[in-house]
């Protein structure tokens, strides 16, 4: 066998010890010790979509923002349309740089007209920290509450029978709508509760001190396991949101890619009077109507023997490479192995075929519909 | 389950044992390998029967949800078996990675002097430990 991956620590989450205890396999993401898996990423996976996970998402950076003027700033910031928002509300968006290609891609959570909250990616906390910052001199207050918050993900169709469990308070949080967010005592714990996530399944993200986080976490787990609850690690994190073709920040997005190419043309609001990048994505949203050279990222299967992966080299039925795949994995749900990557415009129709360079291998592939994974919404 | 290694077999560093019987020697991954790797997905054998195979030398590729390893043959020889069945139940890799996931058969010229170079399971147990 080639060589396997070896972990040796950096920062932890309040949660390192819970996450020890449950067996988990811990790896380094984004310059924290994360548990990849506790049993099986299937398992855990399929745990999600069939009663509920949870997911320790602490490493998340928490960016606050407060004053009369907050609501412009993080405007001015984001591609999004912020001033769409009330109190309690949420909206997902990129942020760009003034080239138009994609610094972060953030949920926005609007509390007050004057205090806001902008989740972003860890791997990108201390950049979007300095962005904000910046933004923010002269016109709000900027904290980096990072530090300070955990961030517990209940995710699957499970997640509000666990939380009525938990509390009278935490077992009206049903009646949140998507998107929405509000105060709440879950499990004796003082927390906010978003009805966001990150797995194409319903569900909750859980904001609380820092150091509440492993009471809330062992009392959840305690309330969840008789329904099905499991600990779930990044590793079913990535294959849930890939089924549910949620983008990856350095996977799918990066600063070499824009909104529209990525498929996010959706949270760019041209219509705003100003924002970081406007004049570029003014050009790019013209060029993507015009030019064929134009690239797109599409979801895939791979019709042939082979699991695609971040990085591998996509080619023509003439072998010619001609885009990368971004990311790549077995969708447990859906049963096929599937993928994202970036092809010129012409080959991006449904059911166009292609190959994926698995090392070396040409494994046939083919364009599909996303998301893979559409959750069925029960009434 | 990364304790368990069978006595009997022979191992390797990169984590594939050998189960050597006259010039035949059947080689599939250790449970220690199955364990870091997590659910396998795929194997893929890239090699046919009759192919002459280096000891060190990949003959495959394994992948897991997340990832994917290098099946390195512990031995020297020519291939004279393949298991077609890991083609559509990988998952036998992970129920039961030292029988009904063996993957090939080697046919070695001294298959007593390739397995003097393998570790036992003694050494092997030592090394594992010392991977973790």
């Amino acid at each position: 066998m080639g060589t396997l991956m070896t972990t040796a620590p950096i920062r932890k989450t309040s949660l390192y010890d819970n996450h020890i205890r449950a067996g988990a396999r811990m790896v380094h993401f984004a310059g924290f010790e994360m548990p990849v898996q506790y049993t099986s990423v299937v398992d855990e996976h399929h745990a999600v979509r069939r009663a509920c996970g949870l997911f320790d998402v602490s490493h998340m950076g928490e960016l606050e923002l407060c004053g009369e003027h907050a609501a412009e700033v993080v405007d001015y910031v984001i591609t999004n349309n912020a001033s769409s928002l009330v109190d309690g509300q949420a909206l997902y968006t990129c942020a760009c740089n003034e080239q138009g290609t994609i610094l972060d891609d953030l949920i926005v959570y609007r509390s007050w007209f004057d205090h806001w909250l902008i989740v972003c990616n860890a791997s990108n906390r201390n950049k979007m920290a300095a962005v904000f910052e910046q933004a923010a001199k002269g016109r709000c207050t900027f904290e980096d509450r990072s530090d300070e918050v955990s961030l517990v993900a209940v995710q699957g169709p499970k997640a509000f029978e666990v939380l009525a469990l938990a509390g009278s308070d935490a077992g009206t949080l049903a009646d949140l709508k998507a998107f929405h967010f509000r105060d709440a005592v879950v499990a004796n714990v003082k927390c906010t509760v978003a009805r966001t996530g990150y797995t194409g399944e319903d569900g909750v993200e859980i904001f609380c001190a820092w150091d509440d986080a492993p009471a809330l976490w062992d009392q959840l787990l305690l309330l969840g396991t008789p329904l099905g609850m499991k600990p779930a690690g990044l590793g079913a994190r990535d294959t849930l949101r890939l089924e549910a073709r949620l983008s990856l920040y350095g996977n799918d997005i990066d600063e070499t890619t824009n909104p529209f190419e990525a498929g996010l043309g959706w949270v760019v609001k041209m219509n705003k009077p100003r924002f970081v990048g406007k004049a570029a994505l003014a050009q790019v949203a013209n060029q993507v109507r015009g030019a064929p050279q134009a690239r797109k990222l599409v979801g895939f299967e791979v019709t042939g023997r082979g699991i695609a992966r971040h990085g591998y080299v996509l080619r023509d039925l003439d072998g010619h490479e001609v885009g990368v795949c971004t990311s790549g994995s077995p969708g447990p749900t859906v049963g096929k192995n599937i993928g994202l990557g970036y092809l010129p415009s012409g080959m991006t129709a449904i059911g166009t075929k292609f190959f994926v360079d698995c090392r070396g291998k040409n494994v046939e592939a083919e364009v599909v519909k996303t998301p893979f994974y559409v959750r069925k919404k029960l009434v | 389950m990364s304790d368990n290694i069978p006595v009997g077999l022979k191992y390797s560093t990169d984590h594939e044992w050998a189960r050597v019987e006259g010039a035949h020697i059947t080689i599939g991954v250790t449970a220690f390998a199955v364990e870091q790797l997590g659910d396998i997905t795929l194997v893929s054998i890239d090699v046919k029967v009759g192919d002459e195979l280096a000891k060190g030398k990949a003959f495959g590729t394994i992948e897991s949800v997340k990832t994917l390893s290098d099946l390195l043959s512990p031995v020297s020889g020519k291939v004279v078996e393949i298991n077609k069945a890991l083609d559509t139940s990988p998952e036998l890799v992970n129920d039961d990675c030292y029988g009904k996931a063996w993957m090939i058969v080697i046919e070695s010229s001294d298959s007593s002097r390739a397995a003097k170079e393998l570790l036992d399971d003694k050494a092997y147990a030592e090394h594992v430990k010392n991977s973790t």
